[in-house]
């Protein structure tokens, strides 16, 4: 499968590979308005239509996520934003009769749509986390190395070595340690998410989707996670789908306002929540509608 | 002591009464099937014991166990009735020449033991569903997670679940003319495999796909977000956690597959066969040889020989071992079921 992926791998450059586990955080404190210098952009979303079958999920969004920085997709159920989160994947495909018909998605410049992206490997750049979490019934340990055994990796030093930087890097290292060869599913919700999420930066990524994340979570491990994000921001680009608007607010730089199908807004955080240049932003973040 | 008079007194109304005696019916019922199920059990267990086991150490009838059928003999001698197996009463026959000019009655099958069916049965059950499940649960995949859903797969669908109501004899008939006369294999283990396989091919195809779908589809989601391919996603992260009711299903299939006489009685059992199935030339003929079987021989001793005191026995005794047989797979295979669950527990 690797030999029909030339394409995505020429393009996206080795840098993500690897990357310091303590890298500095320039704009960790505050995370919502600082303007960063010089923003990168990273994928870039091109008048795209979406159709399940016969019905349009999306019309015409465009949009740009920029690199290293936390993007947050807000909107009402059924406004479309986790379909386009789930196009940057293409995990859409696992569903019949699903198709891009106009427009195209770019991560570094290649259209991940094009008939020669291997999937696979697009996937392996643009890891997931999950609303509902999915930890394997397998060990934490297991949950870890499956990604990296996946790709081949069996040097146990090295998988003991990833496990514990991306358990680090989900700040679940210390409550999981003593029980690495314990079931994934004998952790609480909020430590499940947060195995997902290790789970999803072992095989380092370049971008990681969340998709509702902490919805099924009670408020401190909501909190945990949102803190977890502010740590993975410096060394991911974040892209996450919330109905919670204070997190969109606490945790992202950008955000998207979508409804029905439709991009309505897209600014910087802080504009998006003070001062929005659309009415119907106002009123859905006002807790007006939605 | 006044009655209490208030809203709330139980009072039997004709619809308490209704429904008092409706769930006597369907109490009945239930008590009725079991009742039935523990007479024909029962009489088998109770008639059977006379041949399965024995008054003297070890308290079980070893040789019906070990040994392959013969003719009883019963003749008498000084005055004394005797009942021997054949073999036993040549060597007797040889030691007191007095007994050929004597009057003896020979009985077929009635002695010996029934140590070849019992082999083969086991044979054609390991054989048959290790066929079973190898293509069902390929086929079931296919369907749970290649195939896309459409009028043909539909189609397909409908046709695997009237193959379930296929009556078994006809199943023997495909088989003899499939396998025994078209492919030329004649009556042979490898025929009978394929029968039984096909005729339990449906229950485990439909099994197989529902257990596929129980496993949560965030199990597939998640190993295809960390860039598993379908297959390895499948192998590694949606079979193993099916697998427990995999197992389930192929339970009820042992169950069938031991039991079925039509199938194997053109395809694969053979009425008497002095060789054991391994004892054969080369190692191809072990799949090319008819075999025994407990189901047949029952058939065999019990409508196909004259019914007497004698072959009573056998018929009460195999059907006895029979139901050990396969009760003893099904634990089997419910242990084996069990273990796998209590690993990847969900």
């Amino acid at each position: 499968m690797v030999i029909t992926a030339p394409i995505l791998m020429d393009t996206l450059p080795s840098a993500p590979t690897i990357r310091p586990a303590t890298a500095p955080a320039p704009a960790a404190t505050a995370p919502a308005g600082q303007a960063a210098p010089a923003a990168e952009t990273l994928i870039d979303i091109d008048h795209v239509d979406f159709f399940y079958g016969q019905s349009q999920a999306l019309h015409d969004v465009s949009l740009q996520i920029e690199d290293k920085k936390v993007t947050a997709f807000i909107g009402p159920s059924g406004c479309g934003k986790s379909t386009l989160l789930r196009c940057l994947n293409r995990m859409n495909d696992l569903i019949d009769g699903t198709r891009v018909a106009k427009g195209s998605i770019k991560i570094r410049g290649v259209d991940i749509h094009q008939a020669d992206v291997d999937v696979i490997e697009l996937r392996k750049r643009v890891g997931m986390v999950f609303q509902k979490s999915n930890p394997f019934p397998k060990s934490i340990y297991e949950n870890i190395t499956f990604g990296l055994r996946l790709q081949g990796v069996t040097n146990k030093a090295r998988l003991d070595e990833v496990v514990e930087k991306s358990l680090r890097g989900a700040a679940l290292w210390d409550e999981v340690k003593d029980r690495l060869n314990a079931s994934g599913l004998g952790l609480s919700g909020g430590q499940q998410q947060r195995l997902c999420i290790a789970r999803a930066i072992a095989v380092e990524p370049e971008v990681i989707l969340m998709d509702e994340p902490c919805s099924a979570l009670d408020p401190v491990a909501t909190a945990k996670v949102e803190e977890l994000i502010q740590e993975l921001r410096t060394r991911f680009t974040i892209v996450i789908v919330t109905h919670n608007m204070q997190q969109a607010a606490r945790c992202s730089d950008k955000t998207a306002f979508f409804y029905m199908g439709k991009l309505i807004e897209y600014a910087d955080t802080r504009n998006i929540f003070t001062n929005p240049a659309n009415a119907q932003t106002e009123a859905y973040v006002s807790g007006r509608f939605g | 002591m006044p009655a209490t008079h208030h809203v709330f007194r139980a009072q039997l109304t004709s619809a308490r009464r209704r429904e008092g005696f409706i769930f006597f019916l369907f109490g009945a019922a239930t008590y009725f099937v079991l009742l039935c199920g523990a007479v024909v059990i029962g009489t088998i267990v109770v008639r059977g014991a006379g041949t399965v086991f024995q008054a003297r150490a070890p308290f079980i009838n070893t040789t019906f166990f070990t040994e392959a059928p013969e003719s009883l003999h019963v003749f008498q001698y000084q005055g004394r009735k005797m009942e021997l197996g054949d073999a036993a009463f040549r060597t007797f026959e040889a030691a007191h020449p007095d007994v050929a000019k004597g009057k003896s009655d020979s009985y077929v099958y009635s002695a010996g033991g029934i140590f070849p069916c019992i082999v083969g049965t086991v044979l054609l059950v390991v054989g048959s569903m290790a066929i079973a499940l190898t293509l069902g649960v390929c086929a079931a995949i296919y369907l749970n997670e290649y195939a896309r859903d459409g009028t043909f797969i539909r189609f397909v669908r409908l046709a695997i679940l009237n193959l379930a109501g296929v009556p078994s004899i006809v199943f023997g008939l495909f088989g003899f003319g499939m396998f025994v006369i078209f492919f030329g294999w004649n009556v042979s283990l490898l025929a009978g495999w394929f029968t039984l396989a096909f005729m339990v091919l449906p229950v485990i195809i439909t099994a197989s796909e529902e257990s596929l779908k129980a496993v949560p589809k965030g199990f597939r989601e998640g190993s295809l977000a960390l860039g598993a391919t379908k297959w390895q996603t499948i192998i590694k992260n949606v079979l193993p956690y099916a697998l427990p009711g995999i197992l389930t299903s192929s339970i009820l299939g042992i169950a069938r597959v031991a039991g079925e006489t039509a199938p194997i009685m053109f395809t694969a059992a053979y009425v008497v066969r002095d060789k054991l199935p391994w004892q054969v030339d080369k190692f191809s003929d072990f799949f090319f040889q008819g075999v025994m079987a407990l189901p047949y021989h029952i058939y065999v001793v019990s409508s196909k020989i004259p019914q007497n005191e004698y072959t009573e026995r056998v018929q009460y005794g195999t059907a006895f071992v029979f139901l050990l047989i396969v009760a003893l797979i099904a634990t089997a295979s419910i242990v084996l079921r069990n273990r796998l669950r209590n690993r990847y527990k969900w």
